[in-house]
């Protein structure tokens, strides 16, 4: 009952056959050894296995692999172009929006969902947009410093961009 | 743990044929309920899920006075809609107070109908009085920790919950349910779409085993009506409501000459207050009036220990959102 799958990560195109009931998390991290997507919890809820799915944000532990066939996933690996850290990476090490760091790929994709959409988010806009992605350590302060961060070096070089 | 068959129909009608002649089948839309119950919760067991994320039921077409709105459509989408932003604004708040941005890009307006109870005993394999989930077992709420369960059409078989808060302004707003079945197609307003626990819990809806949600046809509201969605939780963001109300008022010289209210986070079902409308309609739009409203709409409430806060807290909630929404003070 296996079935065969073509998908588009971080730009690179894979062909795999895989069990129906298979995470797209499971198979980004245990096919793909794409690794930088993590796991946290067993309930949709924390937001840890968040990932770029067509274009928009999507919990990568809510989705099957299968359901995913055809479409084009982009995850923290591929936010860094040639060597060079994504805006929103260099906000969070800028700023030390993380700790331990383990909520750190899900709190990325989740901010990058929302400079697409909305490239100057206040502080209460960056919250909201990041309420589905829990973390333990950071209390939330320095996140939403990183974002704005992110979001001003964004706007003052726009070719660091969000395109996709 | 059960493995079961995914298959992906070219159409409408072939999923609809391939759910109602398998009763291990189910349909996948956004998958935000489904694959929690069925691959974490592991509370439902499938021989076979049919993915309908690509049938052409996805988009937003707006007509004279209705909105139609795709089953497929996902909860982010529609927020997005500048119809509703101009004529359903209470639709767009209720659907930006729910899940987050992540579950709203995957979760679907149908699917957000068909949503589960959050009921954590219905959601936890090892607890064995549920009658929800096993007809005849009990009922592990009614004298377990109940905070986040209903107090309007519950009984002591089951006080699970229906936790959307879309459809708080939808069954305020009388919208439509148009289904497919292998017969052919028939419309269900909302208000009259799901069904009370009474002794079977296990049966939450009029659909029939492989009918298909296709679109939800949405009235709108009269250019000068004002509306408004108020949701009271545990925590500020990111969480269900223990109490929420929808309300939209049209109002002439500070009488309320129209009035529709809804209730969520209370209902077993989407609650209307209709008792409480018929109170409003034609009353002046003053504080006295909306207690009255909210006394009517609390009617007979089922509690047990850990809800019985919930009966006033909703009262509070539906006179604070009609005072918002008619600009009264309190
Ligand atoms: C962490 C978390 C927080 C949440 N918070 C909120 C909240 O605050 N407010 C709120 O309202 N909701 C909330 N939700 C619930 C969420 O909105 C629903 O899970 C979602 O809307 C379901 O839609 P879906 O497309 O993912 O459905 P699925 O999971 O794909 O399907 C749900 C059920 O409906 C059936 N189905 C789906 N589409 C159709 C159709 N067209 N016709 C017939 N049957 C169909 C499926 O077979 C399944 O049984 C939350 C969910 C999670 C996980
Ligand atoms: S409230 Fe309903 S869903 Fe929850 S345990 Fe009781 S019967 Fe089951
Ligand atoms: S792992 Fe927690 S939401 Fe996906
Ligand atoms: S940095 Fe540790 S969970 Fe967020």
């Amino acid at each position: 009952m296996t079935r065969i799958i073509t998908l588009r990560v971080n730009g690179k195109s894979y062909e795999n056959e895989v069990s129906p009931r298979l995470l797209l998390v499971h198979y980004l991290r245990d096919v793909l050894g794409l690794t930088g997507t993590h796991i946290a919890c067993d309930t949709s809820q924390c937001g840890a296995c968040t990932v770029m799915f067509n274009g928009e944000s999507v919990k990568s532990c809510t989705m099957l692999a299968v359901q995913a066939d055809g479409g084009e996933v982009k995850t923290v690996e591929g936010l860094a172009t040639n060597g060079k850290l994504h805006p929103l990476q260099q906000g969070f090490w800028e700023k030390h929006g993380l700790q331990c760091g383990f909520c750190t790929p899900g709190m990325l994709m989740s901010s990058l969902n929302l400079l697409q959409r909305n490239p100057d988010p206040t502080p209460d806009e960056i919250r909201h947009a990041l309420e589905g992605n829990l973390c333990r350590c950071t209390g939330y302060q320095n996140i939403v410093a990183a974002v704005q961060w992110a979001a001003q070096e964004m706007k003052a070089k726009p070719a660091a961009g969000v395109a996709e | 743990m059960n493995a079961f068959e995914y298959v992906r129909p070219d159409d409408v009608a072939g999923a609809v044929t391939m759910v109602s002649r398998d009763p291990h089948a189910s349909y996948l839309a956004g998958g935000t309920t489904l694959l929690d119950l069925v691959l974490k919760d592991g509370v439902v067991e499938l021989g076979r899920v049919v993915d309908i994320t690509r049938l052409p039921l996805r988009g937003i077409s707006r007509g004279d006075d209705t909105l139609r709105v795709g089953a497929l459509t996902t909860m982010e989408e529609l927020a997005a809609d500048p119809t509703v932003t101009e004529r359903l604004p209470f639709v767009r708040e209720a659907l930006l107070l729910g899940a987050s941005p992540q579950l709203r890009n995957m979760a679907t307006v149908g699917g957000n109908i068909l949503q589960r109870t959050r009921c954590r005993y219905f959601r936890d394999p090892t607890v064995a009085a549920c009658n929800k989930r096993a007809p005849g077992s009990g009922c592990a709420a009614v004298t377990g920790v109940a905070r986040m369960h209903a107090i309007l059409g519950a009984r002591a078989a089951c006080i699970a919950l229906h936790a959307s808060d879309l459809c708080v302004p939808l069954v305020a707003l009388d919208a439509v349910v148009h289904i497919q079945g292998v017969g052919g197609k028939r419309s269900v307003p909302l208000t009259e779409f799901y069904v009370l626990p009474g002794d079977r819990p296990d049966i939450e809806n009029v659909l029939q085993h492989g009918e298909l949600i296709t679109e939800v046809e949405v009235p709108l509201l009269p250019v000068n009506a004002r509306s408004g969605y108020l949701k009271v939780r545990d925590r500020a963001s990111y969480e269900f409501a223990l109490t929420s109300a929808a309300a939209a008022l049209l109002i002439e010289d500070g009488t309320i000459a129209r009035a529709r209210l809804a209730l969520g986070g209370v209902g077993t079902i989407p609650r209307r207050a209709r008792e409480a409308e018929e109170l409003l309609n034609g009353a002046p739009a003053v504080n006295q009036t909306f207690r009255a409203a909210a006394e009517v709409a609390l009617r007979d409430p089922f509690t047990v220990s850990g809800t019985a806060f919930k009966v006033e807290l909703a009262k509070r909630t539906i006179v604070r959102i009609l005072q918002t929404v008619s600009g009264v003070q309190s």
